[in-house]
């Protein structure tokens, strides 16, 4: 049964992971993230769930690691700096194609940074962080509500895929109490992992379905299964020969890519015709919203374009979102990362960045004087 | 063609296995097999709760060969990956395998606080006193003195005692054995099995190739012999001798026993 509560992203994060079936947590304390671990630690092993303070992030990831594969449903969360602790066990994760949530709750940064501030200087850090050829489903809420429906989907995503999947807030959102709904685990939907469809003589861990992603046997079940780490076969034996790399590298790729109806998910508020889209994400999104309403009063027809999923990027979204626009305008909170991204897919469109660096959130005043210099 | 008895627990067809002729890790892992098999014919494990999980290494490899559920995971992390393995399916038995290198070197923080935290694993430790994969760099096992390709005038550094680390954390099971004497190998793990917390054999093995050759053994048996020479038997050792000297050699024997209650015990998952 839903109920509603006031209560805080991280909060909401929390909760949409227990409604979508979370039974295993590791964490290890860090600002802006560490209430998500306090109220799980209260909360799930009352469900029967394990939470466990590692001594680091990289212990943290790597049990995640471990628990998926001993048939959990798995997360960990954390900030900048323990997120690029993590980002070996990422890579380990997006090779062994493991399902698990990872939650990186923005703030400022290099190193340690502004620990209580948010900015949104992370969205290359989550995507590109790891050695290797891959990509990994991103998603980033701007609400509460949105943190808590994410979450889920967050879930569904990595079990469909068989992926890691990185939620991706701020401090801003992090610690913004609003009204959130909080559905029940009857009321929302749940993708299941996929058993292996053929014994155990007969299953390889690494052979994909028709959508590129395999299915996935658990330790304890019998299959005698190699979680693997070196590039491999389909059976799970170290490859190294050109042919059995580059077919395991495009399929890692391709299986997110390929599968992006699943993950890309856009807001779109008064794009239809509009001379003008404001294309913006997570926290500063709030604002830019606030300056599309400001705008609009003024009889400016501007429009806003919100990503509810950074990565992939969703070219096609943002260019059927984008037709009538003259300008294009990418507002974030850092000095230009997404931006490139819009300029690559908008080639023929004046695509303007528009930087406004805010340790709270880029406020809509300061967004508009930047705006109206190119109107 | 007749089958080795403990032919089952491998997967036959990824065979010969990578390590060199005179390398240790094979009897090693022989003599773990023949341990698990006797408390599997006892009725006491089942096969399909069996996990083996390693880093990276020569010693690591072991995970590619066994043919229950295993995870050749990332340099240094198998002892976490292995901890939420178990947390997670509390009937799985889960042993972790590595080289010194992989996990008193950049597994070391996480040895230390499996060992606190009297995490229900059973972890091997095989002490080749080298990192081998890499081709002969300085472990943290390593003597002091001793050559190796970063230390080229010899390693000014003190080498790690790792039965003292992890009994001092309050490991539930502490012994030292060698590839020399695989009976003590297998009697161990029996022991460590059937118990529950975390236990810790480590696992002293010839490197004969980056090793033993780097230090000016030509042959492989003057290695295994040298090694064979400096291993000493102790029953119950205290933990003032397990001091691992080249010069003096180092006592094999069960350190620690105790039964303290297990991780899970103490989250109530048992």
């Amino acid at each position: 049964m839903s109920r509603c509560e006031y209560i805080p992203a991280n909060i909401a994060i929390a909760e949409g992971a227990m409604a979508a079936g979370l039974s295993f947590f590791a964490g290890y304390p860090i600002t802006p993230a560490s209430d998500l671990f306090e109220y799980l630690a209260e909360k799930l092993p009352e469900r029967g769930g394990v939470v466990v303070q590692f001594e680091d992030e990289i212990g943290s990831i790597n049990a995640v690691i471990g628990a998926a594969w001993a048939g959990a449903k798995a997360m960990t969360a954390t900030s900048g700096p323990g997120f690029s602790l993590m980002v070996e066990g990422l890579g380990l994760a997006i090779m062994t194609e493991t399902p698990l949530v990872l939650v990186d709750v923005m703030r400022a940064g290099p190193s340690t940074g502004v620990p209580t501030k948010t900015t949104q200087s992370d969205v290359y850090q989550v995507r590109f962080a790891a050695h290797g050829e891959y990509s990994v489903p991103v998603l980033v809420p701007w609400s509460a509500q949105e943190a808590f429906d994410l979450a889920v989907k967050a879930f569904n995503i990595a079990e469909a895929l068989r992926t890691p999947v990185i939620l991706l807030t701020d401090a801003a959102l992090a610690h913004t109490w609003e009204r959130v709904e909080i559905k029940g685990h009857d009321e929302i939907e749940i993708v299941k992992r996929r058993p292996p469809c053929n014994p155990p003589e007969k299953f390889k861990l690494y052979e994909p379905c028709k959508d590129l992603a395999p299915r996935m046997a658990y330790f304890g079940e019998g299959y005698g299964i190699l979680v693997e780490s070196l590039a491999h076969d389909e059976e799970g034996y170290y490859s190294p020969n050109t042919e059995a790399y580059e077919r395991l590298v495009r399929r890692l790729v391709a299986k997110i890519e390929r599968n992006s109806h699943l993950i890309a998910d856009n807001e779109e508020y008064l794009t239809r015709g509009a001379e003008y889209v404001i294309y913006a994400y997570g926290s500063t999104a709030r604002s830019a919203y606030a300056v599309v309403k400001e705008l609009r009063r003024e009889g400016l027809r501007v429009g806003l374009f919100r990503p509810r999923a950074l990565w992939p990027f969703d070219a096609e979204g943002l260019k059927k979102a984008t037709e009538s626009a003259k300008k294009v305008f990418v507002v974030e909170n850092n000095l230009g990362k997404m931006v490139r991204e819009v300029e690559r897919v908008l080639k023929n469109k004046e695509v303007i960045p528009i930087n406004v660096i805010d340790l709270e959130v880029p406020p809509p005043d300061k967004i508009s004087e930047e705006i109206r210099r190119w109107l | 063609m007749s089958a080795h008895p403990l032919d089952k627990y491998l997967v036959t067809k990824r065979l010969p296995h990578i390590w060199c002729p005179g390398c240790g890790i094979g009897v090693a892992l022989a003599a773990i097999l023949r341990a698990i098999d006797r408390r599997v014919r006892e009725g006491a494990l089942k096969p399909e709760n069996l996990v083996m999980v390693t880093g990276i290494g020569c010693t690591a490899r072991a995970a590619i060969y066994v043919s229950f559920d295993s995870a050749h995971t990332i340099h240094g992390r198998a002892i976490p990956f292995a901890s939420g393995a178990k947390l997670a399916n509390p009937k799985l038995e889960v042993m972790v395998l590595g080289g010194d290198g992989d996990i008193a070197g950049i597994g070391g923080n996480h040895l230390l606080h499996a060992a606190r935290r009297n995490m229900d694993l059973t972890v091997f430790m095989i002490t080749n006193m080298v990192y081998a994969m890499t081709g002969g760099q300085v472990a943290p096992t390593t003597p002091t003195g001793m050559y190796t390709t970063t230390t080229p005038k010899g390693n000014p550094e003190t080498p790690v005692n790792v039965i003292k680390l992890v009994a001092y954390q309050g490991a539930n099971y502490v012994a030292r054995a060698s590839t020399t004497h695989p009976a003590l190998i297998e009697r161990y793990t029996y022991r460590a099995l059937g118990m529950e917390g975390f236990r810790f054999i480590e696992i002293i093995s010839p490197c004969p190739e980056i090793f033993g050759r780097h230090i000016g053994f030509r042959d492989p048996v003057e290695l295994y012999e040298e090694i064979k020479k400096k291993s000493k038997y102790k029953p119950k050792p205290s933990l003032e001798e397990s001091d691992l000297d080249w010069e003096r050699g180092w006592v094999l024997g069960e350190f620690i026993e105790r039964n303290e209650p297990g991780y899970l015990k103490r989250i109530g998952r048992v």
